[in-house]
Parts: structure tokens; sequence; C-alpha cells
């Protein structure tokens, strides 16, 4: 009897973790009832990884921020100003499109130390250094522009926001699935698998494991299975988005710099209690300065990534880009005081606001609906989030 | 002739798992002190939650008799228009409103709707002559010193005519001055026929100002003292609250004293807003290994600025003077340089500046020395749970895992986490503040050995505290602190209350 009840109690101690995600499937599920089944059409799942990239790449670097208990509104201004000055390099100053990539994350770099400073060293609350900011890297933007557009852009710095991963090696007409997106799928769910197996392996030499054996497994196997579904759909259609790697890829490091590194740890201490952090020896000035300097490159990023696959930069781009990555954050759990957040839980926050978009556009709801809609989810995913603490604390 | 203003029958109160209080009776008569007392997590604090409405009636069992009534109040609100006010530790004033504000604070002067300052302004000045605090009603709260917020939430219980005052640990933030003022009072309410109820830590505000003493252990009334009739000592008391007698209240060491570690030489700082005020006036001292050495001082005297300024200039400006380790001279201008340095700093305000509240046990504890337990920048997570279970077992960390938070503890075994963060770092010199502030008894005993098994070690230890005899018991040599100058530097052998508090007292020639 006493190991069912663990295993109830395991069980619902897990749930909690795992909530974000089981709505994200709830979502997904439900849309794709109410589509007919169009939302998991390889096309359309290709189209939400890409469509959402951006947002996410934000996503990344706006949960960060949240946690080190500061905020970030000027994202979108930056990425317009980085998609235009790349655009300049390229068009005004005759520089290669890999110069211009390099350039536009120098710049982004270059923002985000700017804003830094003012954070950081002269302790200005980061709501009005990056409102200031909104102002002045969409000033900025239109200035560089000179109200122009710029398009269209080379055909290599296209493939960051709309290519796709060797697409000439294996047409999708010569097969019916697209082998390069097959073995990258395998390869990530054979390290997914291994990087599991190693580190309960060393729980257990430690004497630290907890989890059932069973949980283990059905994790694993869960995991992988997504990681094989998505494979599939994606090689039933043109194959490996460029940006998903990109994406993939900033998930894992950001993942383990959060988790594992010492400079994630100052991040949790600073946004948890920033004068025991700073009693601890830890330099909170210069763990904020790197966040901004970070969220700065990640916002350019993001800018070349929307660039790209737009194939021009507009004053207007990114528009309330920075609103999405805030909403994403906090629905993927991470707490308005600071402190508290992960980076999977905000990548899972914008994938359902990003499934939620594109569901609703599937199903041709209007715009305002959308919003509102949206609003709602964000109100209701925060107060579930609140109550859900009340009611631990007891 | 004196007759039952509140009883308590059989209270119950159970929280999910827990019973938090099991059958407690008390007894208050009308006019008189009563003082609660019992180790941390004994359930006074819920108690008085049950008797002031917090937990509305019907989350608990049993009958609260107030003036021969059974009451059941549904809040806050209910049981003060009864006329129960709690005053919490925490104040609960609004800084920026003015005194009078806050006094009045949610039963405004108002005529149709408008308030009408004079008369709040007349009625709070009313107020505050008689609980004897000169301010103009005017003065923002926020200006005024923790004693006198004090005596507004005092007055302010008062402007609701209050008939039975609960006060929970009033004394814990104040000054020996302040404390005494405070405790005049309620003596004076006393006089004016107001009920109070007292939940303190410290016996001989107790033993001074209360009737008689109720002892709470485990969630149940043990017994109640009436001090008037009987000469009741500490120690009386003391094993009431803790179910056994503590042979001695300090655990015993024998002193191996080493070479000197750390020597302060010509020590000033400056205030931090207020580069005119000097905080710490050239002020020399040294620790050796394997000592223990107290530093005594008022409220204001400096004490945790001389601290927090030789730990990395964690507090000051314009900081001259020397650090010698080991007789080398050293340059510890930021904290992190200080850690390096083998010193460590545990904060006399756990909660605020000691510990992430958010976060569990294993992450505070690895907080300091994080460097430990990582390789190429990544923490090793696993050895991090190691090391962190093995100070939970050692230091007595009571908690289910070392994933606990550590906001969910009692003061005792937060103040154990912080011990650890900094044994984990390994320092030569600990500088400990005020080490046993608002811990239960038990727990205390168990800081003291701690602290005896680290000196045993080699390590050399600077405590301050506001408690002399905590000092008389533990520490070889005690330097007093007045206006931010070291006045003495006394042997224990020739140390006494008197002594101390006669060069903590004394003033610039």
């Amino acid at each position: 009897m006493a190991t069912i009840k663990d295993g109830v109690d395991f069980l619902a101690s897990r749930l909690r973790q795992i909530g974000i995600f089981l709505a994200l499937i709830v979502i997904i599920a439900l849309f794709q009832v109410l589509t007919g089944g169009s939302l998991l059409q390889p096309a359309n799942v290709t189209n939400i990884v890409v469509q959402n990239s951006y947002i996410l790449i934000l996503a990344i670097g706006m949960v960060m921020i949240i946690i080190a208990g500061h905020i970030d509104l000027s994202v979108g201004s930056v990425a317009a100003f980085v998609g235009a000055m790349s655009g300049v390099m390229i068009t005004q100053w005759g520089w290669p499109w890999w110069a211009a990539i390099v350039g536009g994350l120098v710049v982004g770099a270059l923002v985000g130390a700017w804003q830094g400073f003012w954070v950081a060293y002269v302790g200005i609350p980061a709501f009005i250094v990056t409102l200031a900011g909104m102002l002045l890297f969409r000033g900025l933007t239109q200035m560089v522009l000179g109200g122009q557009q710029i398009t269209p852009f080379p055909t290599e710095y296209r493939q960051l926001g709309g290519g796709f991963v060797f697409p000439e090696l294996f047409p999708a007409a010569s097969s019916p699935l697209e082998w390069i997106t097959v073995g990258l799928g395998v390869i990530a769910t054979v390290l997914l698998v291994s990087q599991q197996v190693r580190a309960r392996a060393h729980r257990v030499k430690l004497g630290l494991e907890d989890e059932p054996m069973a949980w283990f497994l059905i994790k694993l196997v869960f995991l992988g299975g997504i990681i094989l579904a998505i494979t599939f759909l994606l090689a039933s259609f043109r194959g490996t988005p460029i940006v998903l790697v990109v994406l993939g890829v900033l998930i894992v490091v950001y993942t383990a710099v959060m988790n594992r590194s010492v400079f994630g740890r100052h991040v949790y201490a600073r946004g948890g209690n920033q004068h025991a952090a700073e009693l601890s020896g830890i330099n909170v000035k210069k763990v904020d300065f790197y966040l901004f300097v970070n969220m700065g490159v990640l916002a350019a990023l993001a800018g070349l990534v929307f660039t790209g696959r737009l194939n021009s930069a507009g004053p207007g781009a990114g528009n309330l880009f920075e609103l999405d990555a805030i909403a994403a954050a906090f629905i993927g759990g991470a707490a308005v005081s600071g402190g508290i957040g992960t980076v999977i839980g905000a990548i899972t926050g914008g994938l359902i606001m990003g499934v939620l978009n594109n569901g609703m556009s599937l199903m041709g709801i209007g715009t305002d609906a959308q919003q509102f809609i949206k609003g709602l989810v964000l109100l209701l995913a925060v107060a579930f989030d609140v109550w859900n603490k009340r009611r631990n604390r007891g | 002739m004196a007759h039952t203003i509140l009883e308590m029958r059989d209270i119950t109160k159970t929280f999910p798992g827990v019973k938090a209080l099991q059958n407690v009776n008390l007894q208050v008569q009308r006019g008189e002190v009563l003082a609660i007392c019992g180790e941390n997590g004994a359930g006074k604090s819920t108690l008085m939650k049950v008797l002031s409405g917090v937990y509305p009636h019907g989350t608990y069992e049993g009958d609260i008799v107030f003036e021969n009534e059974v009451m059941s109040f549904s809040g806050i609100r209910d049981s003060e228009k009864s006329g129960v006010v709690i005053i919490h530790q925490e104040l609960a004033l609004s800084p920026y409103l003015s005194i009078a504000e806050n006094i009045f604070l949610g039963n405004e002067q108002a005529t149709r709707g408008f308030i009408d300052w004079d008369k709040t302004n007349l009625e709070a000045s009313k107020l505050l002559a008689r609980v004897g605090l000169k301010e103009n009603p005017i003065t923002p709260v926020s200006q005024i010193g923790v004693g006198k917020q004090q005596l507004v939430e005092i007055a302010k219980a008062l402007s609701k005519d209050v008939k039975l005052l609960i006060l929970d640990e009033p004394t814990a933030a104040l000054n020996d001055e302040d404390s005494a003022h405070l405790l005049d009072l309620i003596s004076h309410l006393r006089g004016q026929g107001i009920t109070s109820i007292i939940i303190s830590h410290k016996l001989n505000e107790i033993k001074a100002i209360a009737d008689k003493v109720t002892i709470i252990r485990d969630g149940r009334t043990i017994e109640t003292l009436d001090l008037r009739k009987d000469d009741i000592s500490e120690e009386r008391i003391i094993k009431g609250m803790v179910g056994r007698d503590l042979e001695s209240r300090y655990p015993d060491r024998t002193p191996a004293i080493g070479e000197e570690v750390l020597r302060v030489e010509d020590w000033t700082v400056h205030h931090p807003e207020d580069s005119s005020r000097v905080v710490v006036d050239a002020a020399n001292l040294n620790v050796r290994a394997g000592e223990v050495v107290g530093i005594a001082g008022l409220m204001g005297a400096g004490r945790t600025e001389l601290a927090m300024s030789i730990f990395g200039r964690s507090y000051g400006k314009g900081i001259t003077g020397k650090l010698y380790k080991n007789g080398t001279e050293i340059r510890a201008h930021s904290v992190k340089e200080a850690i390096d340095h083998g010193l460590a700093y545990a904060t006399e305000d756990r909660k605020q500046y000691g510990l992430n509240l958010i976060e569990d046990i294993k992450r505070n504890i690895s907080m300091a020395a994080l460097g430990k337990l990582a390789k190429g920048g990544f923490v090793d997570a696993g050895r991090e749970t190691v090391v962190a279970n093995d100070y939970r077992k050692s230091m007595n960390i009571k908690a289910p895992n070392v994933e606990a938070l550590t906001g969910k503890l009692s003061g005792g075994n937060q103040q154990k986490v912080v011990l650890s963060k900094w044994m984990f770092s390994d320092p030569d010199v600990l500088i400990l503040d005020e080490p046993t502030r608002g811990i239960d008894v038990g727990a205390k005993y168990e800081i003291y050995t701690i602290i005896n098994k680290l000196a045993s070690e080699g390590k050399a230890i600077i405590v301050i505290s506001s408690e002399l005899p905590e000092l008389l018991g533990i520490c070889d040599r005690i330097y007093t602190l007045s206006e931010g100058r070291i006045t003495a530097d006394v042997p224990i052998a020739e140390a006494n209350p008197e002594v101390l508090m006669q060069y903590m007292t004394k003033e610039k020639d």
C-alpha cells in the first residue's frame, strides 16, 4: 500500500513540474481536433517552427533577464535596428553576407553593453533603461533606413530565416522522407538518451537517485518519441529548417548555462536575493551587465532571422516582439519578482503562444479575437501559477 | 478583584498533516501582563493568530471566551472591534505616511468621506502623549527609528480602544534603551486597565514585566507560572520550554589559542550617504587561531558596520586602515577578495542578507563557494547535493532533504544553513553577527556547540551580540564598542556585565 501511495505522491509532485508541458500538449490536441487535422500537417509544423523561431530566441534571453529580476522592453526595437544595420552593411558598405551576420551580432552586443551599463553600473531600473532603449533603437532604425525598406537580401543571408539543412543533397521529390532530417533526429535522440542515462548513473553512484526507474523510462520514451515525431513530420515536408538547428543548440546550451554553470547560478541567486548574493561574493553588477550583453546578442540574432525570413529590413520590424517574449517567459513559469524560471519553460510558453496563433489563424479566427484570447491565456497562466504557489505554501 | 478577561479553552488547530495546537488552555485576568514562552515552532504564533482572528472561527476547535462571551472572530477587523489588537514582530506601518496617518489607517477621522486633518493630528498627538512619544504627528514613519515605530503601533492600538494587547516579540529589534521604555509603557498601560499578552524570547524581560508566564511546548500548554508569588528563575522557565534541564546554557570549551590570524589597524569608516559621519573611528583589533572574540556595543555603536566594512568593504565609504592576515597586509576591496583571503561574515539579518529564501538548502549552502564544486565553469550538481547532505547531517538541519526551500525552515535551521554556507567556503576567520537572534533556546545551544567546534579546528571567530550573557558565555576576550570607537579589550576573566556596560557607554573624552 505504502508503495502505491508513494508512487501517487511522486507523480503528483512531478505533475506540478510538468504542468506547462501538459498544457502545451492539450492545446496542440485541441487545435488538432478543431482544425480537422491541419495543425500537425508537415508543412504547418515547419511553418510553426519558422514563424516562432525569433520569438523563442528572444524568450531565452528574456527569461534570464526576468530571473535576475529585470525586464527588457527594447528587444523588438533592437532586433529591428540590427536587421537594418545588417542591410546597410550589405547594400551600402558592400560587406559579404557572413560579415553582415557577424557584424549584426556585434552591434547587438554593443547595444546590450550600452543598456547593461546603465542598469548595472549607474543603477537605473531596467524598466526605464529599456523603455528608453525601445524608443532609442526604434528611432535609430528609422534614421539608418532613412524611411526606406532595404530589400532584397543575398540568398545565403536569407537561409538563416527560411533555409533548410542541405536541401540540394536530397531534393524532396526523390524520396518520401528527407534523410538528413531523419539522421539529425536520430542523432538528437541518441544524444538525449545517452546524456540522461549518464546523468542518472552519476546520481546513482553518489547515492542520490530518488526517481523511480519506471518514471525515468516513461520520461525517456516520451521525450524520444516527441523528437522522433517532429523529425518525421519535418522530414515529410522540406527537411530541417536551419533556424531549428540554431534554436536547438541555443536551448541545449542555455539550459546547461542556467542549470549548471556558475554564471547561471549567480543569475538565480541575484534574482532570489540580491543582498545575500552580494554578501556571498557574487559580483552582481557584472552578472547584470553580461545578462544585458547576452540579451543584445540574442535580440540581434532574432533580428537577423526575422530579416532573412521577410527578405527585407523595414522601420516597423520587430514591433511588439518584446511583449511576446515577456509573455512566453511568464507563461513558462517565471516569477515576476525574479529568482524563478527556466529556459525550457519559456520555450514551452512561447510555443503555447505560437500554437494558439497558428491554430486560430487556421480556423479563420480574426486577429482581434486572437489578441483577446492570448491576453486571457497570459493572465490565466500567471494566475494559476500564483494560486498554485499559495496553495503549496499552505 | 481581578476577573478573567480571556479564556481559551481546548484550542486545537490542525494544518494538513500537522497538529499545530492541541487542547491549549489559557487564562488571562483583567489588567495583568501574561507572557507566553516556548521554543520556535512551539505554536505561540499560531495560538495568537487563532485569538486575533487571522485563523477565523471554524478553522480551529475549542472556544475563545472574551469578557464572558464566546467569540467567533471572522477576521482581524472583527477581533479589533471587540478590543483585541495584535502587534506583529514585523511592524505593519506604511513608511511614507505620517505618524498620524498610520495611527488612523483604516479608521480615518473623516466627516462625510473627507478626512478631517486637524482632528487626525490632534487625536494623534494625544495618543502619542499617552505612549510617551515626543514626535510631531506629521513626521513620516520612515524618519523615526524602530523603537519609536513600535510606539506608534501601540498608539494605533490605543486608538481602537484596545482591551487586550498582544505583542509578538516586541523588543526583538530594539536596543536596550528603547526596550526599557517599551516595557515601562506596558506596565503603565496595565495601570490603566489594559491587559497585555507578550510573546518573548528574552527571559529577563519576562521576569521584569510579566505577572504570569504560560509555557507552550509542541503545541500544548505545559504550565503557567505565577511570577508574583514564587521566585521563579530563568532556568526554571527554560526547563519548561525545552522539557529538560539545561545544565548550562553554554557548552564547555577548553580554548587552544594559536597565532594571530587577523589584525585590523586604524580602521576608519564613513557613512555611505553622509561622508562627514564617522561610523567606525580608528578601530584596532585582532583575533587569533582558535580564539572566540566578542564585540559588545549598544545599538548604533557601529558593530555591524565594522564587521561589514572589514568583509570586503560591503559597508561604508572612505574606508582607511590596514588589514593583516597571518602577519602580511591584505587587500580586500570586494566581498570576493575577502572570501579569497579566508574571511567569512554571517549576517545579523538572515532573511534580508543571508539567504535566498526561494531557493533550496543545497544551493544556499554552495552559494559562497560555487567555484569549489565547478569544473570549467560548470557545477557538479551531484557533488553539490552530497556536500549539502553532509552539512544537513553534521549541523542537524531539520529538513526532509536538501531540496527543501530555506524560506520554509525555522529561524534556527535557517541560521544553520547560513553557517553551513560559510563553513563550506572554508574560511580562517568567521565573523558571526548576532548568530542566535530570533532563535529558540535549544537551537542556541546547538549554535554555540558549532562555534566551539569551529574554534577547536583552529578558526578565528568574532562574535557580535547584543546579549551580554551570550558573549560572556562563549568568548575568550571581548572588545567593547562605543560610538564607533573600541573602548576596551577585556579578557574573559575580568569581564562581567557591569564592566562591559561601563565601556559600552563610555563617551568621547
